[in-house]
This record gives C-alpha cells, sequence and structure tokens, in this order.
C-alpha cells in the first residue's frame, strides 16, 4: 500500500508537472510526456507513446488527456488512470478559476481593455491559421475537398451545427471510403 | 436546471472533439450562443486567455464557462464532461490497443470527419474574425495581425502578446 501510494503521489505531481508547464496545449504536450514518462520515469516505451499518439488522432478529447490516462492506467489500473488525469487537468482548472474570478475587474483598467481589443483580433485570426494548417498538411481527395468546402459554406450560410455536420460527415466517410486506401 | 445543461453540453462537446486544440471551438461556439452562455466578443478573449494559459483549450473553456455560469461547482462539472469521454475512450481501447488501431469503419469514418472539422474550425475563424472588424481601425488592425501571422513563423502565445500591444498603441494613436 506504501508503495501504491508513492506511485498515485508521483503520477498525480509528474502529469499536475506537464499540466502546469504547457501552454497551448496539444502537440507541446507529446514532447513533455516522452521526457518525463519515456525519458525519464521509463512509465512507457516510445512504441507506446507512438501508439497512444496515433489513437489520440481518431479518438475525442485533447492528446494529453488521453496519454496521462492511457500511462495511469497502464502504471497503477483505474485508480491510476484518474489520478494521472485528475493531475493533468488540475492546474489549468485553477489558474483559469483565478482567472475567471479576475477577469471582470481586470477589464475595468483602462489599458487592459485596450490591450483585449488586439487580442480578440489574434483569437480569430489563429483559428483561421489553424484551419489553413488543417488544409495544408491533409492529404485530400476530391471527395475530401468537397467536404472541407460544403461544410464551410453550410456553416457561413445558414449556420449549420457543428455537431450535426461532424456527424453526417463521419457517415458519409464510412460509406464513401470504406476499404479505400 | 444550470448543472445539468452544463453537464449534458459539454459532455457532448467532450465526445465529438476530434481534431486538435481547435477541434472543439466550434462545437463551443454553437453551445454557448444557443444557450446565451457567453458572447462572441468574451468567448474571443476567452480562446485567447486559453491560449496564454497552461492546459488544453477546451478544458480551460470548460472551465471558464462553468465558473461564470454556475460558480465553482459548475466549472467542476463542466470540466468533468468534457474530460469523461477520453478518459472512457482511453481504458476501452488500452485493452485493445492494436486492434484499435486497425478498425476500417473508424479510419473511414475519420477520412470523412478530418476535411469537416477543417471547414467548420475555418468558418468560426472567419466568423469571430468578421464580427471584430467593426470599424476602421479594428479592421486595420487585422490587416496588420493577419499580416505578422502568415508572413512569420510565430508562436501562438508571442503572437497573442503583440495584439496586446498593437491594441493598446492603437488606442493612443486614435
Amino acid at each position: 500500500m506504501q508503495g501504491n501510494l508513492s506511485l498515485f503521489a508521483d503520477l498525480f505531481l509528474t502529469f499536475a508537472k506537464i499540466g502546469l508547464f504547457t501552454f497551448g496545449g496539444g502537440y507541446a504536450m507529446i514532447s513533455m510526456i516522452e521526457t518525463y514518462c519515456v525519458e525519464s520515469k521509463r512509465w512507457i516505451t516510445h512504441d507506446e507513446m507512438m501508439s497512444v499518439t496515433v489513437i489520440a488522432e481518431s479518438t475525442p478529447g485533447p492528446i494529453a488527456i488521453n496519454c496521462a490516462t492511457y500511462v495511469g492506467h497502464k502504471k497503477a489500473g483505474f485508480a491510476g488512470a484518474v489520478i494521472a488525469t485528475l493531475g493533468i487537468v488540475f492546474p489549468s482548472f485553477i489558474v483559469i478559476l483565478i482567472v475567471s474570478e479576475f477577469l471582470a475587474g481586470f477589464m475595468n483598467i483602462t489599458v487592459i481593455a485596450q490591450a483585449f481589443s488586439g487580442v480578440k483580433i489574434a483569437a480569430g485570426l489563429l483559428i483561421i491559421k489553424a484551419a489553413v494548417n488543417m488544409f495544408v498538411k491533409m492529404r485530400r481527395n476530391n471527395i475530401q475537398s468537397a467536404i472541407i468546402l460544403s461544410s464551410l459554406a453550410l456553416s457561413l450560410s445558414v449556420n449549420a451545427s457543428p455537431a450535426l455536420l461532424m456527424i453526417i460527415s463521419a457517415i458519409a466517410g464510412i460509406f464513401l471510403f470504406r476499404g479505400k486506401k | 436546471m444550470i448543472y445539468a445543461e452544463l453537464f449534458s453540453a459539454f459532455l457532448v462537446i467532450g465526445c465529438l472533439s476530434f481534431g486538435g486544440a481547435y477541434g472543439a471551438i466550434p462545437l463551443i461556439r454553437d453551445t454557448v450562443l444557443r444557450y446565451g452562455w457567453i458572447a462572441d466578443d468574451e468567448l474571443s478573449y476567452m480562446i485567447a486567455v486559453s491560449e496564454s494559459t497552461p492546459g488544453p483549450i477546451m478544458v480551460n473553456l470548460a472551465t471558464y464557462i462553468g465558473n461564470t455560469q454556475a460558480g465553482f461547482f459548475g466549472a467542476f462539472l463542466a470540466t468533468l464532461a468534457v474530460v469523461l469521454p477520453s478518459f472512457v475512450v482511453i481504458l476501452v481501447a488500452s485493452s485493445a490497443l492494436k486492434r484499435y488501431g486497425g478498425n476500417k469503419y473508424l479510419q473511414s469514418a475519420m477520412k470523412g470527419l478530418k476535411p469537416c472539422i477543417a471547414g467548420i474550425i475555418l468558418a468560426v475563424g472567419l466568423q469571430l474574425s468578421m464580427k471584430q472588424c467593426i470599424d476602421v481601425r479594428a479592421c486595420l488592425m487585422t490587416a496588420i495581425l493577419a499580416g505578422i501571422l502568415f508572413a512569420v513563423k510565430i508562436s501562438p502565445v508571442k503572437f497573442i502578446v503583440i495584439s496586446a500591444f498593437l491594441g493598446v498603441i492603437a488606442n493612443l494613436v486614435g
């Protein structure tokens, strides 16, 4: 039990550290997880890390959460999975709680409000950039290009529900691409 | 009942959040606008705040929206709900790791899903950007920032810091 407790503490603290020092989420976290879980702690192998990354890409949720759950489960079963996942979420949860308590007050400071007039613009542009990067990296055929254009057009013109568009596209994918390379 | 609404809404978002850090933003925007929780303006700067604070963006947004709508317990429930699907999927998948990657239905579904996600992310980016373009000054700032973002390789956090400075300078100039 003593051993279990120290493993639980180690899992929680390691993932809390990863959660605290990773900004922007996503792929930045993979290299942190690689450093801690593969190289220094040797909790999982590099190959396992690759498999989790591949699984993460075709399952919902942030990749960092997927990795934490996987490592925790492998080292200490269900309780380990819960503890590692809590660990990675905990720092950002606290930070955002603090931010949201103080943000309204901050906004009354003129210079902060002015700064945020620029920041709001940056957010929209970053989203456009993320989409453009997806286009560039995606190997696509004509049908997939048509899916891109029609989901863009339906979102802009009739405000189609993103969830509905995604479900339709996934079903279309199964029918159109099944058995194809 | 706000707690049930927060939990179920973010559970759906967690289930459908494919496609990386920005994949969930169209779903979150659709949800918060439908419930009237927060408006585009607040969502835009919270996306920027989430980029500049630790943790995955969708988790940060869940915590923020939960807290603003229903306090600490709301933040807790929304965060739990958004994380739960990825947690469950990995527990189920890790016992069938190899078989899972080869599932042809899943892979062909992803081939349809990925281009759709790219399209709806672009749509949200355009909508939020156009909403900010309210006057000449804002449009000029948008043009300058777009030029920087697409011409230079720059990290999101640095880009947000630059945009904050530009916001202050623009207000000083006129």
